[in-house]
């Protein structure tokens, strides 16, 4: 077979797929590793998903892959030999890691991450680091030290955030999966803008060990894929339990892709009527009643439901988490590692110089405004009072699990944005997430997936499950994505 | 909400280890009043009695033996430092 007759069919495949061609030797792990280098080394003057490419490691993984396909040494996993993205704020053994921040330009991280090691174990292809707003804060990876991403399906425009990366990556077949991490919808709301699958787990699911931390009660690690089948399986890698998180629970873990097949008869999915908030673009409105009617369709009962401290969510994720940030990304001193000034006249004006050179806007405002929502005076009226209320929005929730199985609402209030649109207002730039913050509150597994097209742009679908409920959303997905195969549109790039 | 004044933003500025530049701080001081100013309806909600959630799983205090693990290789660690003598990294004076 020439390299021609190959290339014109892998690069939209699903990783299942490509691992059977593996197995039927039809293409190797390194023919399709170099194939999709190219494709990177063509697409990133146009995409810039990726901040660090690693070519080398790449093939030197792939050579093992193929060895362990061919029968050596350990079996064979899901992830075999497939080519993948990490985001930027993983943290990988010799191999730079900057969170898109020019704080960390520079940082070779001395270990990998749980989810790295966890990827390298099963044999999966690592192509390199995934571009993303800086230290994931953002929607629309525009806040990136290392140049904005630009979305597939139309290159003036934005790929939603924080794992923007991921999403173009993906979507243009730079890679089969990409790995983001999620604070209040950087996994799901630009696998909605690129028109791909992406997921965010229960909290605890998988293991936050190595993932540069930006609000720990918050953020959870999750894999962007072609198809919920995907998704399932790389989700099967990636969990486990880790006592170097005390966050993680205790294994042993469902089979992700055990229901996947179950279908969406007799399901109870409820509609939380304050998701289709006013500002909603009319487009993503019929896609998703649209989507409403194929769920019905295939059998599934559907049905309104009130969730109305859903309108606060907003205001407890911009305290909660930009409080988390402002403590952990007090580690960033220029001391150990990462931008450092040599000619302040004492350590505390160096460190000064060195964030306030090192770290962006967005970044600074977020760590502003959790030293302001922590400072003495303040901290009853904004911090204590935001998780107040968080946990009411977790009983909303449990309470809204008693009688539905998942609960299904636009992932994105809009499609992809111009690229310079929002950048300049911050606020505006924030309601972007309205529809998955409420999720991260509450620690529960999640999922968007392409749920149609508005004027030439994906609209994302999203479920949302009871927490440890991820195989539940999981298998409504799968339902959905095969009644319409909304997951098979590519851009043309 | 009152706006924030310099002087507020001056003293979080301070709190993070941040320097800014006058037009950067005054260009925080109106973007953080707005932002604030969203998040002034949360008073509205009653959380009378209502304890807090700090973590959404139910983890506790996690224990192990304390028995030494092989640590990182000191210098991938030291090679990270922006200023260094040998085995040790290098700091400002730490006295004004």
């Amino acid at each position: 077979m020439t390299t021609q007759a190959i290339n014109s069919d892998i690069y939209f495949l699903t990783a299942r797929d490509l691992r059977a061609k593996f197995d039927a030797r039809e293409i190797s792990s390194v023919e399709a590793t170099r194939l999709i280098l190219d494709r990177i080394a063509s697409l990133e003057p146009k995409l810039n998903s990726f901040i660090t490419i690693t070519a080398e490691r790449a093939l030197a993984a792939a050579e093992l892959a193929d060895q362990r396909l061919r029968g050596s040494g350990q079996e064979p996993t899901t992830l075999t030999g497939i080519p993948v993205m990490v985001k930027d704020n993983f943290s990988t053994k010799d191999v730079e890691t900057t969170a898109a921040s020019k704080i960390l330009k520079g940082y070779i991280p001395p270990y990998d991450g749980t989810v790295v090691s966890n990827l390298k174990d099963a044999g999966a292809v690592i192509l390199g680091k995934g571009n993303l707003d800086e230290f994931a804060m953002g929607s629309s990876n525009e806040t990136s030290a290392y140049g904005p991403v630009h979305n597939p399906w139309d290159t003036d425009r934005v790929p939603g955030g924080s794992s923007g990366g991921a999403g173009a990556g993906v979507a243009a077949g730079e890679c089969f999966i990409a790995f983001g991490s999620d604070t209040g919808g950087s996994i799901r709301q630009p696998a909605a803008l690129c028109g791909v699958v992406g997921m965010k787990p229960t909290y605890g699911l998988v293991s936050r060990y190595g993932l540069l931390a930006f609000g720990s009660s918050l953020d959870q690690i999750g894999p962007l894929t072609r198809s919920v089948a995907d998704c399932a399986d790389a989700l099967n890698v990636i969990s486990s339990h880790d006592r170097r998180d005390s966050t993680s629970v205790a294994a042993p873990f469902d089979d992700f892709a055990r229901d996947i097949d179950q279908g969406v008869a007799g399901m109870n999915i409820g509609v939380p009527k304050e998701y289709l908030v006013d500002g909603i673009e009319p487009g993503v409105r019929e896609a998703f009643e649209a989507s409403l009617k194929t769920l019905e369709d295939l059998g599934a009962n559907i049905s309104e439901i009130s969730l109305p401290l859903t309108d606060h969510a907003l205001a407890v994720y911009y305290i909660i988490a930009p409080s988390e940030a402002s403590a952990n990304l007090s580690r960033y001193d220029g001391v150990k590692y990462g931008l450092g000034t040599l000619d302040a006249p004492t350590s505390a004006r160096a460190t000064e110089t060195a964030r306030g050179e090192g770290f962006g806007d967005e970044v600074k405002r977020r760590i502003l405004l959790g030293t302001y929502a922590l400072s003495a005076g303040y901290y009853d009226a904004y911090y204590k009072k935001a998780q107040q209320v968080r946990t009411l929005i977790r009983r909303e929730f449990t309470d809204a699990f008693l009688k539905f199985d998942v609960l299904v609402t636009p992932t994105s209030p809009n499609t992809a944005f111009k690229i310079g649109d929002k950048i300049n207002d911050p606020f505006q730039m924030y309601m972007n997430d309205v529809c998955t913050i409420p999720v991260n509150i509450a620690g529960l597994p999640s999922i968007s997936i392409p749920g149609g097209m508005s004027d030439g742009l994906p609209v994302g679908l999203q479920f949302i499950g009871p927490q440890f409920g991820d195989t539940a959303v999981i298998r409504a997905a799968s339902a959905y994505e095969r009644a319409t195969g909304w997951h098979k549109n590519h851009p043309l790039i | 909400m009152d706006p924030l004044t310099p002087k507020d933003v001056e003293h979080i500025a301070q709190l993070a280890y941040i320097k800014l530049s006058e037009a950067e701080a005054e260009n925080m001081r109106v973007q953080l009043t707005d932002i604030l100013g969203h998040f002034a309806s949360l008073s509205a909600v009653d959380t009378d009695g209502v304890e807090a959630t700090g973590h959404t799983t139910d983890s506790n205090t996690v224990m192990r033996k304390d028995v030494p693990q092989p640590p990182m290789d000191q210098q991938d660690v030291l090679r990270n430092a922006p200023d260094r003598d040998g085995e040790f990294i290098r700091v400002r004076p730490v006295m004004e």
